[in-house]
């Protein structure tokens, strides 16, 4: 019997000074390139809260349009404000920065997330009226402090500064002296990473209905490390998350693998739950303050947004077969081994063609192909292209290849078994796990059957390997009521007759 | 086009072609391939 996907949630947290301050395209302008025309155009090319939130793929991220909706919309998009937008989505919401940073203190234990008084007082309303992080997280955003103690801070005490339109509004203490692993920046980075886990954690537990005691473990699989000097990796961002979000009978792990982590903790989590050691996993990821911005030299060059300036978030809940929610199905899972290697063609063979020839399917048996679902109005100008068309097209001329497609057939195929992107650049959050939500609901819906999520991962980031990665699964149609009918059981009258056979010839031979 | 005598800087992409399938496609010629990467962009 395989895991099912009962629910997911998706949330995005505007991070406008974020992108100034802590992504790292602009961190190493300042170093290397301090009074460079860039970082000063670079505020006027930032957006409102109010623009993120009508971004078209923004609200295609939160679910308040689907990807199908956004790919009849013309690109650009940024341009193009949805009329009608809301902070609130059908998978969650759009955050903004100023709430974030009281949740960021919230998420801190160690009392090294510190806060300007008078933006708390300002701020500390709005949070409280959230209808989801409840009283327990509230509680523990503290009244705040002097702004000349922050500024101190940051300006003499090695602290990382905290930002809101402009204004310097509170700090991330380091918490070492020395550990470069404790310094401030590193921990600010993994607490809005920890931060944005648990909103999405507790969006999930809205979408799914799920007790919070009823989760028993989480997957946790950003592309952040928290440790020490002598762990640098230690990790468990999940537990800690966890912790916040109040799931109290949770324990958890975190699975790296860059971008193909999602994925990867997805099979893992459907393993757990089909081995029946866990009935209820989460997996979610944080998102990622370094890559804000990260294209934004490009963005602002040719006079558009930023728009890389939301972190981005999702959760995701795997559980037991309940013959309705779609199941994972593990027996299609594709792998890019050690000896694969790195040319896209042999990338996607052993993604998406190996493991539908293993299980006697072709391409076109899939519906709908998810891969790097990255937002080409992102990417395009900043010439890196539109990643999932690539990807699909990839698929497609592996379609022709086999000769189930006809060459004439390729953009159609596009079209039907594609789709465009809409996630932020956030690493691991656009690899194959937006598409989750939307999946589930198509195949709920009676839209399609067969969803293939692909994870790929460039493990050449780490220069520990020139190793590429990526493990893929099929997400389709519940087949419980119809597997069970067809799969040959014994009946009581049979198990009946099989004991009355085997008494009679025990009497038989004791009469013997 | 000879390669001879030519020295190469490989930057691939991760999404487009990787640096390991441009090296691949220049073995058997005689460039000289100084550096290989391939970088994500995303």
């Amino acid at each position: 019997m395989n895991s099912v996907l009962t629910a997911a949630s998706y949330i995005l947290v505007h991070a406008p000074d974020m992108v100034v301050h802590n992504g790292t395209t602009q961190t190493t302008e300042r170093v290397v390139n301090p009074g460079s025309e860039y970082l000063k155009q670079l505020p006027e090319h930032i957006r409102s809260y109010d623009q993120a939130v009508a971004y078209a793929p923004n609200q295609t991220y939160i679910g308040n349009m689907t990807p199908g909706q956004l790919g009849e919309m013309e690109q650009p998009w940024h341009d193009m404000p949805v009329a009608g937008a809301t902070r609130e989505g059908r998978y969650g919401e759009i955050m903004p920065q100023d709430e974030f940073l009281l949740l960021m203190q919230a998420s801190d234990m160690f009392d090294l997330v510190r806060l300007d008084r008078a933006f708390v007082a300002k701020t500390k309303p709005a949070l409280e009226k959230h209808p989801l992080l409840g009283q327990e997280i509230l509680a523990l955003v503290k009244a705040g402090e002097d702004a000349s103690d922050i500024a101190r801070a940051v300006n003499e005490e090695h602290a990382e500064g905290l930002y809101h339109m402009g204004q310097l509004v509170g700090y991330v203490k380091r918490a070492h002296d020395v550990d470069a692993n404790l310094s401030a920046h590193v921990l600010l980075e993994n607490l809005a990473s920890k931060a944005s886990a648990v909103l999405a954690l507790r969006h999930l537990l809205h979408t799914s209905g799920v007790a919070p005691e009823e989760i028993e473990y989480v997957i946790e699989c950003s592309e952040e490390a928290c440790g020490d000097m002598n762990q640098r990796g230690g990790g468990n961002m999940a537990k800690a998350a966890a912790e916040v979000a109040g799931l109290g009978n949770a324990t958890g792990s975190d699975v790296r693998g860059f971008c193909a982590a999602p994925s990867h903790a997805f099979v893992m989590a459907a393993s757990l739950v089909k081995a029946g050691t866990f009935k209820k996993v989460a997996v979610t990821a944080g998102g990622s303050t370094a890559k804000l911005g990260m294209n934004a030299k490009d963005h602002v060059r040719k006079g558009l947004p930023v728009l890389e300036d939301v972190l981005g978030g999702f959760a995701v809940l795997i559980t037991a077969d309940d013959g309705k929610n779609p199941e994972i199905d593990l027996d299609i899972v594709g792998r890019h081994t050690v000896g694969t290697g790195a040319s896209p063609q042999a990338v996607i063979t052993s993604l998406v063609l190996s493991p539908l020839e293993r299980a006697g399917m072709k391409i076109q048996d899939i519906d709908k192909f998810a891969a790097e679902l990255q937002n080409p109005d992102i990417t395009k100008p900043a010439g890196a292209g539109d990643v999932p068309q690539a990807n699909f097209k990839m698929i497609g001329a592996l379609a022709v290849k086999t000769g189930e497609l006809d060459r004439g057939g390729l953009n159609g195929f596009i079209e039907q078994h594609g789709m465009v992107g809409w996630a932020p650049t956030q690493g691991h959050i656009p690899s194959g796990a937006p598409y989750m939500g939307f999946a589930r609901q198509a195949i709920l819906d009676g839209e399609m059957e067969k969803a293939m999520i692909i994870g790929k991962g460039s493990l050449f980031l780490g220069r520990l390997t020139n190793q590429f990665d990526g493990i893929s699964f099929v997400l389709r149609k519940n087949r419980g009521a119809a597997q069970q009918q067809q799969e040959p059981g014994i009946s009581k009258e049979e198990v009946r007759g099989m004991i009355a056979e085997a008494l009679r010839s025990f009497a038989a031979s004791m009469e013997g | 086009m000879s390669l001879l005598n030519r020295k190469i800087i490989i930057i691939g992409d991760r999404d487009g072609i990787p640096g390991p399938a441009i090296e691949e496609c220049l073995k058997g010629t005689e460039a000289e391939i100084l550096f290989s990467s391939t970088e994500c962009f995303v």
